[in-house]
Parts: C-alpha cells; sequence; structure tokens
C-alpha cells in the first residue's frame, strides 16, 4: 500500500486520538486504530519501518 | 458345432463340482465368445475390463469415498469466484494503483507496472457469464527491480483450518480456473500461507492459445510445517503474477514445495509479462479450490449467498437509504447505529469519498467525518460516530447518508 497524509482523529470528548485518516493507493480512508483493520496493521508496519508517519490531530 | 470340452488340472487333486439349483426351469449359461477367467468376489475389477456405460448407482449404496473427493456442501473456498459481484464498481478505467477495484474479494496489487482497466467483462466460458478482466492500456516501458503486478484472493484463516496444515494430515488442496490471454507462454501462480510466519509454493500454468479460454489445474500438498491462525486474519493468499520486475524473479525458479517466503522466487516462472504492451489482456473466472487432489466442477452458488459472503468483507449503505436515530455527543459529534448486512470481518475503515450526513434540523456535516465507535465481530449493527456537524450535546437527531453511498471496508 502507498500511503500518504496519515493524521491522526481526536475524540473531542475524551481528547484521545481514536482513528487515522489516510491516503491510502490514492483513496481516502477514515481509518480505526485496530491491527485487525488492514489499513491501520499497515499504517503502523509503515511508521515502523520509517516510511511514513502519523501527523498530530488539528 | 462346437465341441464341449471339459478338463481336469495336471498337478491338482481337489475334485471340482458343477452343481445345478432346485428348479424346474430350463437355464442356460451362454459362454463369453473370448478367453479369459470367470470373476468371483476375491478378483480385481479394473478399468481394463469395463466398457460400455456403468448402471446409476446411488449415493447411499457407496461406502469409503474418499472425502477429499466429495462432490457436495460448501467445497469452493473462493469467494466470488465466477466473477458475479462488484459491488465497487463494474468497470474501472486508468488503474494504476493497487487495491480492490471492481469485482469484490479481487484484489490488484500493482506498483505502476502499465495502466489498465479493470473489469467484471461479460466474455466467459461457457456455464459462466463473467470474468474478471485486465485491460493494458497504457504499457510500461521497463520494469524496476521491485515493481510488480499480481491479481489475488485473501483467505481468512478461519477459512483455512479445514486443510489440518502443521499436520502430518495436511490435505492437499487444488486449484481449478478458466483462463484467457492474449499471449502464449507461461505465467506463475503462488500459494502463500500467512501464520506465525510467511511460507509459500508455487506453480506455473501455460496460456497454450492466445485468445482462448483454457482451464488449468493445480495441485498443491499440504503444508506440514506450519499450522493455520484460527481467526479473522489473512490466511492462504491465491495470487496469480501478471508481471514483475528482477525483484522477484531472481530466484531463478519456482518454489514448487512449501518453504519459507521467497521473495525473489515469487514470479520466476513466468515467461511472459501482461502490462508491457497495450495488446494485452488477461481474463479468469471459474477460479475454485477444493480439499484434495481432484479438481471438480465448479461449485455455483447463489447470487444472494454470494453477495452475503463478500459483505463480511465490504458493505455499502446507499446514499439516502433512510435516517437513523442518533445522539448527540459534545458539539460536533452525532452517534448513530446502522444496520449491517451482515457482520463484518473486523473493525471497518470508511472511504472518503465525499459522503456527508444530513440531520434533523435541516443541516449537513462536512465531509467525510465518520469513523467506528463500535463493532462487536457477531452483530448485525455498527455504531458510528458521524462527526462535523453542530449540535447540542445529549439531544436527539436523526441522520442519512447524502451526497455519495458510505463504503464500509474491512477487507484482508
Amino acid at each position: 500500500m502507498v500511503i500518504t497524509n496519515a493524521k491522526y482523529i481526536k475524540d473531542v470528548v475524551t481528547n484521545e486520538n481514536y482513528a487515522v485518516s489516510a491516503t491510502i493507493d490514492g483513496q481516502g480512508y477514515n481509518i480505526p486504530m485496530d491491527t485487525g483493520n488492514r489499513h491501520y496493521a499497515e499504517i503502523i508496519k509503515q511508521v515502523a519501518d520509517g516510511t511514513i508517519t502519523i501527523a498530530e490531530a488539528d | 458345432m462346437s465341441k464341449v470340452k471339459i478338463e481336469g488340472h495336471g498337478t491338482g487333486t481337489g475334485t471340482f463340482t458343477v452343481t445345478t439349483p432346485s428348479s424346474n426351469t430350463d437355464r442356460t449359461i451362454t459362454l463369453p465368445d473370448s478367453t479369459g477367467t470367470i470373476l468371483d468376489n476375491t478378483s480385481t475389477l479394473d478399468a481394463t475390463k469395463l466398457s460400455g456405460n456403468l448402471p446409476a448407482i446411488s449415493a447411499a449404496s457407496l461406502t469409503n469415498v474418499p472425502k477429499d473427493t466429495t462432490v457436495g456442501g460448501k467445497k469452493n473456498m473462493i469467494i466470488n469466484g465466477a466473477m458475479q459481484i462488484d459491488q465497487r464498481a463494474t468497470s474501472k478505467t486508468g488503474v494504476t494503483s493497487s487495491g480492490y477495484h471492481t469485482l469484490d474479494r479481487w484484489n490488484l496489487d500493482n506498483s505502476g507496472l502499465g495502466t489498465f482497466t479493470m473489469s467484471r467483462s461479460a466474455d466467459a466460458p461457457s456455464g459462466f457469464y463473467s470474468s474478471l478482466k485486465m485491460d493494458c492500456t497504457t504499457a510500461y516501458g521497463s520494469a524496476g527491480g521491485d515493481d510488480f503486478n499480481a491479481i489475488h484472493q485473501d483467505l481468512e484463516s478461519y477459512d483455512g483450518v479445514s486443510l489440518g496444515y502443521g499436520t502430518s494430515d495436511a490435505k492437499s488442496l487444488t486449484v481449478s480456473f478458466w483462463v484467457k490471454c492474449s499471449q502464449t507462454g507461461t505465467l506463475q501462480f503462488n500459494l502463500v500461507h500467512y501464520a506465525s510466519s510467511t511460507r509459500q509454493i508455487s506453480a506455473t500454468y501455460t496460456i497454450n492459445t492466445a485468445n482462448t479460454w483454457e482451464k488449468k489445474t493445480i495441485t498443491f500438498a499440504g503444508d506440514t510445517s506450519q499450522a493455520s491462525d484460527n481467526d479473522n486474519s489473512k490466511g492462504l493468499v491465491f495470487e496469480w503474477f501478471l508481471a514483475s520486475g528482477t525483484g522477484r524473479t531472481s530466484g531463478g525458479s519456482p518454489q514448487t514445495s512449501w518453504g519459507a517466503y521467497a521473495l525473489n522466487k515469487r514470479n520466476a516462472g513466468s515467461t511472459i509479462s501482461i502490462g508491457d504492451s497495450t495488446s494485452d489482456t488477461w481474463q479468469i473466472t471459474g477460479v475454485q479450490a477444493e480439499i484434495g487432489s481432484t479438481a471438480t466442477d465448479f461449485e455455483h452458488r447463489s447470487f444472494g449467498e454470494e453477495l452475503a459472503l463478500c459483505q463480511r468483507y465490504f458493505q455499502i449503505l446507499q446514499d439516502n437509504a433512510g435516517y437513523f436515530a442518533g445522539n448527540a455527543v459534545g458539539s460536533n459529534r452525532i452517534d448513530t447505529g446502522i444496520p449491517l448486512a451482515v457482520p463484518l470481518r473486523a473493525t471497518p475503515s470508511f472511504a472518503a469519498n465525499g459522503y456527508i450526513t444530513h440531520r434533523s434540523g435541516n443541516a449537513n456535516s462536512s465531509t467525510n467525518q465518520a469513523t467506528v465507535g463500535s463493532y462487536n465481530a457477531n452483530s448485525t449493527t455498527l455504531k458510528i460516530r458521524f462527526g462535523g456537524h453542530s449540535v447540542t450535546d445529549e439531544v436527539a437527531y436523526v441522520i442519512s447518508i447524502a451526497s455519495e453511498d458510505l463504503l464500509i471496508d474491512s477487507e484482508l
């Protein structure tokens, strides 16, 4: 997967990150922070590999 | 007239007696006009002693039928093998990237080796009505070392445990499919086993005649060395390579017995490449993977069954499908539950395709604001957080999806 523009989404009530928005292979997604989700699993793999970083939420 | 001769054996001492039944009716037994031996219950009856059509035999009369040739039940592990279900799109042009572009469960890995129209084509062999078609519209010039292009379907680990991998009783798996290609030559197929480690076994198939439907069958031995996971993760991957750079060919030859994942052998057996000419097409349908060493007839499932199987991995909540009750949480979010066709495999992603939510009070959200609230593996409802609204905390609202469909992606 080619992942760009990864950014956390913050819960405005708890003020904690709970999802990630990213563009994957040209398609935008809102992605849950669950390793069973293929998109999130690949994001954390690429973060661990140093390929991408996840920007802080707005 | 012919003569009748009864002759004793030259060395035996036993007495052979021909007896008659107790009957008042005359009977005549006609001997065959050939030399041979009369069969009894210790004789073998192989295929050379049979000719003509066998009489109908009730399945109830058969015993000791090997399990790996069972012809009933859900034998096909492949979902959407007849290429019927295309929730996302029937056709997509200008495909240069990876992803599930058209037919459900069929994923393209493409790192830029050519531009394709990927479609559900009505061109199919007898007995089928659709095929997956890759039609190259812009050829690639030269492949970078790590570039590759492959079609694959990933099997959920739950659905592979019946193969008994990791034991001495690991079962063989037979993959059969119809393929039509614009070039003659050899292409590689890989079976990749994801569990505690990644292992693979490979084979090649030959396109004998260009632009002609041909049925191919490949049988792989069971993987006795690694047990499958028993969960919702990626298990077996069925992978048809179309093209690659040297990074996936430098191993010299395909790995034809189970072994550790070998990237440089993943396309080592292909002699042709699909995507280096705008004349290139490759089509596939009737894909079946079944336990055993025999390829039986394709298992046609009903459209509804096939759709439901696909919806475990991808569903669409249609634009303007209806209103759903929700509750405001904070000042800019409405939480609601939506119905699912079937329980999803895993917590889904939502494609940011420009949908909005319209709420009671006649106001719209900003675009692409859905995120999962909570997921349950056995539930046919999904709690979703719809952000981007201006609302009053703890007030009830009803909302609907508007502008675009909500695409719910739980694929492997």
